[in-house]
């Protein structure tokens, strides 16, 4: 379908094969152009917050003692991972909009005109991210936290028998050992580069923030089962699973070598 | 030693003060839903409900109840969760009960699986087959595309793996067949897993709703999920091209409100009863001695 001039009623036997066509208008057409650029920029920004955000947080919730708050923070930070994007989208219309929640508390803290989260092109990108990262931080948080209950408690005693602070302990007893995961983490997260999570923009977006919110997904949508062209939106599908199967390999064989990790 | 110098116990505190507001933050949404969808419409358009109701009534939740297509969605997920959790589960368990075996061809096989979960024809080839399948406009459109997931096989086959083989050999001896086999000893020793990956496929049937407003052409039709992605996202958009007054005396949030907290509400109840299971269930699946 994506080498056809593909026409419904024809099928797939009956359309005009027309060769490599569609994939050379992926790069004619402005707008397609566009959603590609934009889904790099936001997913490459959510693998990198999504990345640190939970390493940190994982490394700061280690530190509490308490078990009861421990576990009530550790709850309620996985419980948005559960949400579906269409509840969640609903909740960030609503206190994103301008008279949310978040407008209420900036404009009497700063006293500023309020801000149009989703409708300002300039911030939507920026409010995929954090309501991405808001969503789901808690639920990456658990391999590291386990990673960090598996650390040996003898190199923590060692490390304070020579004096180490407990700031030097994280530096150079938690952190080398959380290597591994974060490696392994982060490279199979390449795989991800050409998915800037359909579900989330597609109930976030709306005409005022194309420009910047338009993602290679949710282009293929109105493309082809909005407007018709079948063919050149299988192409543009076909196109990003292409290169994310490549970028998978890769970085399954990176995550292997490095840190010799194995999914079965 | 480093718990009493002064450094770390001012550290501690604002610690302990970023965790319980970083946990409030992931909460305080939801709550502020539950408030609105409790509080009267002119409190909500004066833009005094915050976390708790303000003129307090149960009109949304009334209205929500007797909305009919709200009811039919609700049916519809229900099914659909229950049916596709049910033969999911089916699959992935006989399969990956074989998969955790060595045989000839099994990496050939997993692979083969494994490609699915990372090689995918698109949008418009998925939709075609279905339609073509003749599968459009019932629930087995819901139900069986995604049914067999590599990746809940992979956390599967993981834990599977991680019983020992000396139990399945003495009860071989003890002249069990695989079925019994995989029902009285793989099944109950790998509770947390089986929990989870069903966790995991039960809250994924009950939010999906793009296969929804795909597949079903007739709106009636339509689970829980899609419904509400009809009502609050793309009412929504439509609102955009009109001035924001207009929109908050036009839109009722407080019915908007109820409809997302009671679709959201059987994920809050199963969800703390799961959540020991789950923990486990990952890092079993996710971490490789």
């Amino acid at each position: 379908m994506a080498f056809q001039d593909y026409k419904p009623w024809l099928g797939i036997t009956g359309s005009r094969w027309i060769g490599l066509d569609n994939f050379e208008r992926i790069f004619q057409y402005k707008e397609a152009t566009q959603a590609i650029i934009n889904t790099l920029i936001i997913a490459v920004s959510k693998i990198i917050v999504g990345i640190i955000v939970p390493i940190v947080m994982a490394i700061l919730l280690s530190e509490i003692r308490n078990m009861g708050i421990k576990k009530s923070v550790q709850t309620l930070v996985y419980l948005p991972h559960f949400l579906s994007w269409v509840t969640v989208a609903g909740l960030m219309i609503d206190i994103l909009g301008l008279d949310g929640g978040i407008n209420h508390i900036l404009t009497r803290i700063f006293g500023n005109d309020p801000i149009y989260f989703l409708g300002d092109p300039d911030l939507f990108r920026f409010t995929v991210v954090i309501s991405d990262v808001w969503k789901s931080f808690g639920f990456g948080m658990i391999v590291y936290l386990a990673t960090i209950a598996g650390i040996n408690p003898s190199y923590y005693e060692a490390a304070e028998i020579d004096g180490a602070t407990r700031r030097q302990q994280i530096r150079y007893v938690t952190l080398p050992s959380m290597l591994p995961m974060i490696i392994v983490i982060s490279t199979l997260s390449l795989g991800n580069i050409l998915d800037a999570g359909f579900d989330q923009v597609f109930n976030l977006y709306n005409p005022l923030v194309y420009s910047t919110g338009d993602i290679i997904d949710t282009y293929v949508y109105r493309s082809s089962l909005l407007n018709g062209q079948y063919g050149f939106g299988t192409a543009v599908g076909l196109f990003k699973s292409g290169i994310s199967l490549i970028l998978i390999v890769v970085s399954y064989r990176l995550a292997y070598k490095y840190a010799n990790y194995k999914i079965f | 030693m480093y718990h009493k110098t002064t450094g770390y116990r001012v550290f501690s505190y604002f610690n302990y003060a970023f965790m319980i507001l970083a946990g409030l933050a992931c909460f305080l949404p939801l709550l502020h839903l539950l408030a609105q969808s409790l509080s009267s419409k002119a409190a909500i358009s004066g833009n005094m409900v915050s976390f708790w109701p303000v003129g307090f009534n149960v009109d949304a939740y009334i209205k929500t109840f007797n909305n009919s297509n709200f009811n039919g969605a609700m049916l519809t997920s229900i099914t659909r969760t229950v049916l596709g959790t049910t033969i999911s589960m089916f699959i992935l368990t006989c399969a990956g009960y074989a998969l955790s075996k060595e045989f000839r061809g099994r990496n050939v096989l997993m692979w083969f699986f494994i490609f699915t979960m990372l090689f995918s024809g698109g949008l418009i080839p998925s939709y075609i087959l279905i339609t073509a399948l003749g599968l459009k406009d019932t629930i087995w459109a819901l139900v069986l595309p995604g049914a067999f997931g590599a990746y809940n096989l992979i956390l599967l086959v993981n834990f599977f793996k991680t019983i020992p083989k000396a139990l399945e050999e003495a009860a071989f001896i003890d002249g069990a067949s695989f079925f019994v086999i995989l029902s009285k000893i793989y099944l109950p020793l790998s509770l947390p897993g089986i929990a989870t990956v069903s966790l995991f496929i039960m809250v994924g049937h009950w939010n999906s709703w793009f296969d929804g407003i795909l597949y079903m052409s007739d709106a009636s039709k339509y689970p829980l999920a899609s419904f509400l992605q009809t009502v609050v996202v793309q009412s929504n958009m439509q609102n955009m091209a009109m001035s924001q007054s207009e929109v908050a005396a036009m839109s009722e949030q407080s019915i908007k409100a109820a409809q997302i907290f009671v679709s959201t509400l059987p994920i809050i109840l199963v969800y703390p009863f799961l959540q020991r299971y789950f923990v486990k269930g990952i890092v079993l699946g996710a971490v490789k001695e």
